[in-house]
């Protein structure tokens, strides 16, 4: 089932798990408000860096990157990942990323 | 003389040596095969050795055995690949140049990537089984242990063999019970993942099997350090669990060669196009097994069924027309579940595993996600398999590509 999800009279369409369903629709305030609903209140500027690094890497790869690569990449060890995005911070930092279900390994 | 090479004679790389033996002309190729270990162990076998089920000696065979004649085998270690001048350097230094390149390096535990794993409690207390000489020391260690806390846990995904976890800790679960102190062990299953497996309907049954069985289940858990001194695992968000033993599945990566030879992501494994096996950066290096990014699971059931594929596109490669044939991510394991019984999966790239019968649609004899002692059988028969016609690459009859005739698709 389909989500919309609206930030200042914009509508952003979710999909069935919660992930934008089109990445290009993106902005920041789409991403200060998403945050708010996963328990994030305030987007600081480490949580920008992440963002920043988890778009960007999209753009380059088509896929959503590993948490051992952002870890090492982005600029944010994997303790203050954690701390930024409790519970699964790879999930949460694609939702707010505007970025598709990061693939799980088999 | 034009030269194949493949780096790595484990099952992917002598699988690959055998099928190209017999279709090339010995007066054109040399196919050589470069590996520094002169054994061969059968991998699955490792997961039986601390019950004693299995001793070292089922699982370890010369390699040589199972080349093929008329090849050209090198038995050093490879300093570096140099892929934009076509050649390997040899750790002594020789030169070996190919004109095309399978990669067949497999993955290796790295317990030095999980801060106090390999520590003063490693192989004392904290144990791996994929190595012959974790599985070896864990079988003494369980020969005298009278029961405590057993935690199992797997420190990041991708891992080889990823429902071996699993096997183990319900082949605990029927060791323990037979030696009548099941009562005395507490088993817990520590995963990053969010449930027992990595796909919905799989998770979802094996994760009823693990309650099912008293196996505590703790999901999400990101391994940070391990503590040796008072024992206990502690996550990345600050969860611990103690243990009193500790079996870890370590992070899993890529040959350092790999590394070495700047062919490598950040888990040392080969970026390879998931349908051709061809590398995404040179045209004449293809890649099998363990060794590549592939998204599917890293078992030696996937280096069969990706054997047939590669086979087919080097020739195609040599002809000089295009990679035709494709991976679908195939992959089929055996699980192991206890009490002489086992459960089978069969996936691949979209379709994750569902119950059924396999091979044959509505036959079997094997069952699908579901726990019969004819799936056990299977388990037992496959090494004989694997010894006498898997490694030789001699066809089985199951097909390379995953079927949906006999699966069943849940609500």
């Amino acid at each position: 089932m389909k989500k919309e999800f609206q930030v200042k009279g914009k509508i952003y369409e979710l999909n069935e798990d919660g992930y934008l369903a089109n990445p290009e629709q993106w902005d920041e305030s789409f991403a200060v408000e998403i945050a708010k609903e996963l328990g994030i209140n305030e987007l600081t500027e480490k949580h920008m860096m992440v963002i920043n690094y988890m778009r960007e890497y999209y753009k380059q790869n088509g896929v959503v990157p590993t948490l051992r690569k952002v870890s090492k990449e982005s600029g944010v060890g994997m303790k203050d990942l954690y701390s930024l995005f409790p519970d699964g911070p790879i999930k949460k930092a694609a939702k707010i990323s505007g970025l598709p279900k990061p693939q799980s390994c088999v | 003389m034009k030269r194949i090479a493949i780096i790595g004679g484990g099952l992917g790389g002598t699988i690959m040596a055998n099928k190209l033996a017999k279709a090339l002309s010995e007066e054109q190729w040399v196919i050589t095969v470069i590996d520094k270990n002169p054994k061969h162990f059968y991998q699955p076998g490792f997961l039986f050795i601390p019950f004693g089920i299995y001793s070292t000696k089922d699982v370890v065979k010369p390699k040589k055995n199972f080349f093929p004649l008329g090849i050209e085998v090198i038995n050093s270690e490879v300093y570096k690949i140099e892929a934009d001048k076509k050649r390997i350097i040899l750790k002594e230094k020789t030169i070996i140049n190919y004109e095309y390149l399978i990669i067949a390096t497999g993955v290796n535990i790295v317990p030095e990537e999980t801060e106090g794993l390999k520590e003063e409690l490693w192989h004392k207390s904290i144990f791996d089984f994929y190595t012959i000489e974790g599985a070896y020391n864990l079988y003494n260690f369980f020969r005298y242990w009278k029961g405590g806390r057993l935690v199992l846990n797997i420190a990041e995904m991708p891992i080889k063999c990823p429902v071996a976890p699993l096997e183990f800790v319900f082949l605990a679960d029927y060791f323990f019970s037979m030696r009548g102190i099941r009562d005395k062990v507490e088993i817990s299953f520590v995963t990053p993942l969010p449930g027992a497996f990595t796909k919905p309907i799989s998770s979802k049954i094996l994760g009823d099997m693990l309650d099912k069985k008293n196996i505590n289940l703790v999901p999400d858990f990101n391994i940070a350090r391990v503590d040796n001194k008072d024992k206990y695992i502690e996550s990345y968000d600050g969860k611990k669990v103690p243990f009193d033993l500790l079996v870890s599945i370590p992070v899993n990566m890529g040959d350092s060669l790999i590394e070495r030879s700047g062919l490598g992501d950040d888990l040392n494994l080969v970026p390879t196009d998931k349908h051709t096996l061809r590398s995404k950066e040179f045209d004449n290096i293809l890649v099998i097994g363990d060794a590549s990014d592939l998204p599917t699971s890293k078992a030696g059931s996937v280096a069969h069924f990706e054997s047939d594929i590669l086979f087919e596109n080097i020739l195609s490669a040599i002809d000089g027309r295009p990679l035709n044939s494709k991976f679908d991510g195939h992959a089929n394991c055996f699980i192991e579940s206890g009490f002489d019984k086992g459960i089978l999966i069969d996936f691949n790239y979209d379709t994750e595993p569902l119950p059924g019968k396999y091979p044959l649609p509505g036959i079997g004899p094997f069952s699908l996600l579901e726990e019969t002692k004819m799936n056990h059988f299977g388990k037992v028969m496959f090494r004989w398999m694997y010894w006498n016609f898997l490694l030789k690459g001699i066809d089985l009859p199951i097909e390379s590509h995953m079927m949906m005739a006999g699966k069943k698709r849940l609500a």
